[in-house]
């Protein structure tokens, strides 16, 4: 797989579109006695939009955190380009939650800048002036033009609705790059209008920008809307008098094409998400 | 309409405001007036025309035993000391608060020491203090330091522990190192903090100055409240208590202006 000498590129680094970027190789997570997730096995492909459902508590948010590297895997590895991941977030793999994403302490152009600025001034992480600084600037200024904030670079996150700062937690992310993006549960606390505005804004990067996304919803309407593919995770196997015995995991796994993905969640998928 | 809902406007509060503290000068002036008529000589509740005289006084004339004005000397040797107790305090508690807060290594092995520090009376170190540093400057500072550093320190630890776990996260996608993101997320989030906890921190930093300069000085607005307790003079307490007050309301306008003024995003938005 990735790392090999084929060469036909397509499943190296930063290949086209269809290349296996994320690489779940029976991976296990368990605190103590309970088991979270169990023998989660899977290839996620450069370009792929994948949104995760699955009932509360089925480890959704821990699949999040595995590939964000909030946390490693009791068991199994997990392979970003080939490469396993530490458990530690990097630059790699950007994020935007539900809330909390941005700085409150930083206006628009500065919650963009941060990232920029932190790989151009190891000692100060902020640009000071000059071209270095003038050229982060314009890229930042792009990036929040992108998703619609070209108008309110000097506004504080806490003058700003909930939809533009998921905008800007967009915008944030985006400016590094990232080989995946997440995005956990990111229009949860947004009105129904805005959410489709931001359905709309999220698809369209995706297009433009080639994205990997793995998107964490509760909607399971959102989820067939925006992703390529669908992922639930439950429970496969229940003990009703040991609940932690066994862990989650993807049980039901299908690509979409635009047929389906017009035609909605199936009816099987109907007892799965809550 | 209940009472709860009854919310007075700006010219009716400042009004309601102002008749507690009048009520309180008026029956101060009818008692010592009374009693100034009974006893001209009467220490206890001088008149207002009194106090203004030792004011007055205290605030001009040259001491020829010192060579300076007395209010202006105690004030002077007092603020150094605040300012350099509550500075000690401040600059510690930033380098300390947002080390505990940010890093948990730092945390798991500091956070119970300053614990138990914190809950160690000052008052009570202080014969350790005049032991170790002299009865100078240094012991004074000290204790004001010391009095309040351990609890700004806890504020401040955690505050930037309770900030949301997704911006650290989120600082780590976009590339900061333990570093930056102690710099740029941690420290400018602490500041209106640590400005907010020193307002608070200031009375107990002068309950501590006072002590020590009650105990040991020669100069300072403790020591002379102190000294003129010996002759009853309540014209100079008095409004040496109303000099502190005074200074003490100032210094926290300052301190709420330069919060607003340097960080607007703090107080509800930029504009």
């Amino acid at each position: 797989m990735a790392g090999g000498t084929d060469m036909t590129g397509d499943t190296a680094t930063g290949g086209p579109p269809g290349g296996v970027i994320l690489s779940f190789r029976d991976v296990w997570v368990e605190y103590g006695d309970k088991v979270v997730l169990e023998r989660v096995a899977l290839d996620i492909a450069q370009g792929e939009f994948v949104s995760v459902v699955g009932p509360s508590g089925a480890g959704k948010s821990t699949f999040l955190r595995l590939v964000l590297g909030q946390e490693g895997p009791t068991r199994g590895q997990i392979l970003l380009d080939g490469t396993e991941l530490t458990p530690e977030c990097s630059p790699d793999r950007g994020v935007v939650f539900q809330r909390y994403s941005v700085f409150p302490h930083l206006t628009a152009l500065g919650n963009v800048m941060f990232g920029l600025e932190c790989a151009a001034s190891p000692l100060l992480g902020k640009l000071l002036g000059g071209a270095r600084r003038r050229a982060a600037r314009e890229e930042a200024v792009r990036m929040l033009e992108a998703v619609g904030l070209g108008h309110n670079l000097d506004v504080y996150p806490a003058q700003m609705s909930g939809g533009m700062q998921q905008r800007l937690a967009l915008a944030q992310a985006l400016v590094k790059h990232p080989r995946v993006l997440l995005l956990d549960e990111p229009f949860g606390a947004l009105d129904p209008g805005i959410r489709l505005d931001m359905h709309e804004l999220v698809g369209g990067l995706w297009q433009e920008h080639g994205l990997t996304i793995v998107m964490v919803t509760h909607d399971i309407n959102e989820a067939f809307k925006l992703g390529t593919r669908v992922l639930a995770f439950d429970k496969r196997r229940h003990d009703p008098h040991a609940p932690n015995r066994y862990g989650a995991t993807a049980v039901y796994d299908v690509k979409l094409d635009r047929k389906a993905r017009e035609a909605g969640p199936p009816a099987e998928l109907a007892g799965v998400v809550t | 309409m209940r009472l709860v809902n009854i919310k007075p406007a700006r010219g009716v509060r400042l009004l309601i405001a102002a008749i507690p503290i009048l009520a309180v000068l008026i029956v101060y002036a009818v008692f010592s007036t009374a009693r100034a008529e009974a006893n001209p000589n009467d220490k206890v509740l001088p008149t207002f025309v009194a106090m203004g005289q030792a004011a007055v006084r205290l605030f001009t004339e040259t001491d020829p035993r010192t060579g300076e004005i007395t209010a202006l000397a105690d004030t002077s040797a007092s603020l150094w000391r605040l300012a350099m107790g509550v500075g000690i305090a401040t600059l510690s508690t930033l380098l300390l608060g947002i080390a505990l807060g940010v890093v948990p290594l730092v945390r798991a092995a500091l956070g119970p020491i300053i614990t138990i520090i914190a809950v160690i009376p000052p008052i009570a170190v202080l014969p350790i203090l005049f032991i170790a540093l002299g009865l100078g400057e240094a012991s004074k500072i000290a204790l004001i330091a010391l009095g309040i550093a351990p609890y700004m320190v806890r504020d401040l630890a955690g505050h930037v522990a309770g900030l949301p776990a997704e911006q650290f996260v989120k600082a780590q996608t976009l590339g900061a190192s333990t570093w930056q993101l102690t710099l740029r997320v941690a420290l400018p989030q602490a500041l209106p903090r640590l400005i907010e906890s020193l307002r608070l921190s200031m009375g107990p930093a002068w309950v501590f100055l006072i002590s020590a300069e009650a105990i040991a000085s020669d100069v300072g607005l403790g020591y002379r409240i102190f000294l003129v307790r010996r002759y009853l003079s309540m014209d100079i307490i008095l409004p040496y208590v109303a000099w502190i007050s005074l200074l003490a309301i100032l210094t926290d306008l300052a301190l709420q202006t330069l919060s607003r003024k340097a960080f607007p995003w703090a107080h509800g938005g930029g504009h």
